[in-house]
């Protein structure tokens, strides 16, 4: 049988680039690091794909066997000794044409929709993982995972070892529902598709019966390599990963995207193991890790177990909010103006900026900047609190902010900056809700209760930016904040009314 | 390689990884996510071995679909994080 690496220094190589890759998650530790963190990476990459370019290059074949699998006759692979330069020119140019689709769309891509983005970057992932299984299941030989059996009568074929069914069958499996599930995912942050869930009668035992059947299909495979149970596998995973994520609602999607991109390492796990390459094998584990852990990180900022949200169909029930909110109108509360804010502020020794989602909206974070400097200006201590959940995917909102020029040394994380509200004059809550709602932590009732939250209600006053009494946040629910005696509303579109704060701090 | 060296490569990995993802500043979530994007289209690996094996087209042909799909998310992942990193930046900086 061909060997696909061996040659020690091949996988020496490959080795290196894994090791390549570990640096480059560990430079994001600090943004200090993370930009030689990056460069590493890239290293990584290179060598990974030099290496391969090298050891494979494409030859002519000097003659061709008859060689049967599963019935098909293909041509065995007798290399011979002269360069197939088409081939290699069709393989370069196919990764010329990948490199100008990805710059220019990492170039032209707006920091709001990098959700959308990392979703269908995802989903090209799943994709190529599954096209590579495809193509080991046709071509075993090439990759070194087969033998070739000449039985007694008629022309020999490729027998693919059972261990590298398992891995490719689930390397495809794995790959497909990384695939559609993204696709879904994309439509559904891009606004394609509604972000209301999808709920189908009798899901869950469909699901789970296209999961078992799946399983079932893959430990049928190591018995059997005939091509219809490779080809339902495909199809199977491809239909799971859509009816998995179509049941989801949008306020649950960065648990999603972070799922996916567990799976997408998973594949690339998958198929390192089928190639026997480490520094698949390696990536796919870090990658696979970090998808893991954000998506845990994510569930635990939003108080959901990973279950439910994999089950799907929260959010579906937000329509009853409206009732709230009428009996809520009745609950005196305070209007503040922007002459208002603008003097709590500029009198206060520190103001912490508690910015959502809505602030991204409105693209107003850049004068939101502009307002931060003027009352650094005026001697004020500035701070920005940020909740895990406050973006569309993890870390989103500090991706924003620095897109802005904050400094990210004024940015703190929710259990760094807690503490501090007590100790501030003003807390400025700019188009969040949900993660500034007291009744998180005091009402047992509140489908809320036990998130994380900000203590923003601790601040000597609170200005809360809403665009009008009436609606409520993504979960559904009336914010208790809204009626306490320090809390200020300032009811507009959170762009003009930073506008109007600048303008008022003169 | 065998299955066990593998495997054990694999599961040490896994433990790298959860440890470096831990000490990774949730500040940087989201360039965390474009790079492992990038990274994970090692898979361009297995898509550069069809693509270069001959004998079957059609595996071929899946390769170069394939190592087109993974360039894309190699260069565009890689390229979209550097340019995320780039707009970290600490305080001294003049005002605006």
């Amino acid at each position: 049988m061909h060997e696909v690496t061996v040659n020690p220094w091949v996988a020496f190589a490959y080795l290196v680039a894994g090791v390549c890759f570990i640096l480059a998650l560990r430079g994001l530790s600090s943004p200090s690091t993370s930009q030689r963190g990056n460069r590493l990476g890239m290293i990584g990459m290179a060598i990974a794909v030099v290496t391969t370019l090298a050891t494979h290059v494409p030859q002519s074949m000097t003659m061709t066997d008859q060689v049967i699998v599963d019935g098909q006759a293909v041509h065995a692979i007798v290399f011979g000794e002269a360069v197939d330069w088409t081939a290699a020119l069709e393989i370069l140019a196919a990764i010329g044409l990948g490199a100008v689709i990805g710059i220019v769309t990492a170039r032209r891509i707006a920091m709001t929709a990098m959700p959308q983005l990392v979703a269908a970057f995802h989903s090209l992932v799943g994709l190529a993982a599954v096209l590579v299984g495809i193509a080991a299941y046709l071509n075993p030989m090439a990759f070194g995972i087969a033998e070739l059996v000449t039985p007694l009568i008629g022309q020999p074929f490729a027998v693919i070892h059972p261990a590298s069914r398992v891995e490719m069958g689930l390397g495809v499996a794995i790959g497909a529902i990384t695939f559609s599930g993204s696709v879904i995912a994309f439509l559904k942050l891009n606004g394609n598709m509604g972000g209301k869930p999808i709920l189908l009668p009798g899901r869950h035992v469909l699901n789970l019966t296209i999961l078992a059947a799946i399983l079932g299909l893959v430990a049928l495979f190591t018995r059997d390599q005939a091509p219809w149970i490779f080809w339902t596998i495909t199809l199977l995973s491809f239909a799971i990963g859509f009816l998995l994520i179509v049941p989801i609602g949008g306020a649950d999607m960065p648990v999603v995207v972070s799922m996916l991109n567990s799976y997408s390492g998973w594949a690339a796990a998958a198929m390192g193991f089928t190639l026997g390459n480490t520094a698949m094998i390696i990536t796919g584990a870090l990658v696979g890790a970090s998808g893991a852990i954000l998506s845990y990180i994510m569930c635990h900022a939003m108080n959901r177990s990973f279950i439910s949200v994999i089950a799907g169909g929260f959010g579906a029930e937000s329509g009853g909010g409206g009732g709230g909110a009428a009996a809520a109108s009745d609950r005196p509360w305070k209007r503040g103006s922007a002459e208002d804010a603008a003097f709590l502020m500029s009198q206060a020794e520190q103001v912490v900026i508690v910015p959502g989602y809505g602030m991204a909206v409105a693209q107003a974070q850049h004068v939101l900047r502009e307002m931060a400097d003027k009352l650094k200006e005026e001697g004020v201590r500035v701070k920005y609190a940020i909740h895990p959940v406050a973006g569309r995917m993890p870390g989103h909102m500090n991706v924003l902010l620095a897109e802005a020029n904050v400094p990210y040394d004024e940015v703190f994380e929710l259990e760094d900056i807690n503490a501090d509200f007590a100790q501030t004059d003003v807390a400025f809550v700019i188009g969040a809700n949900d993660v500034t709602n007291p009744a998180a932590k005091t009402d047992k009732s509140s489908p809320i209760y036990g998130m994380p939250v900000l203590d923003v209600e601790k601040a000597g006053t609170v200005l809360f930016i809403k665009r009008s009494m009436g609606g409520v946040g993504y979960a559904g629910v009336d914010n208790e904040l809204f009626y306490r005696d320090n809390t200020m509303m300032l009811l507009a579109d959170a762009k003009k009314m930073v506008e109007e704060i600048v303008k008022a701090l003169g | 390689m065998t299955f066990i060296a593998i495997l054990s490569i694999f599961v040490l990995a896994c433990f790298v990884g959860y440890y470096v993802v831990w000490s990774v500043t949730p500040a940087l979530h989201t360039p965390l996510m474009a790079v492992t994007n990038a990274i994970s289209s090692v898979i361009i690996v297995g898509a550069l071995v069809a693509a270069a094996a001959a004998g079957s087209p059609g595996a071929k042909w899946l390769g170069l679909a394939a190592v087109t799909l993974a360039s894309v998310n190699i260069f565009g992942g890689f390229a979209v994080t550097q340019r995320m990193l780039a707009m970290y930046k600490k305080k001294e900086r003049p005002a605006k």
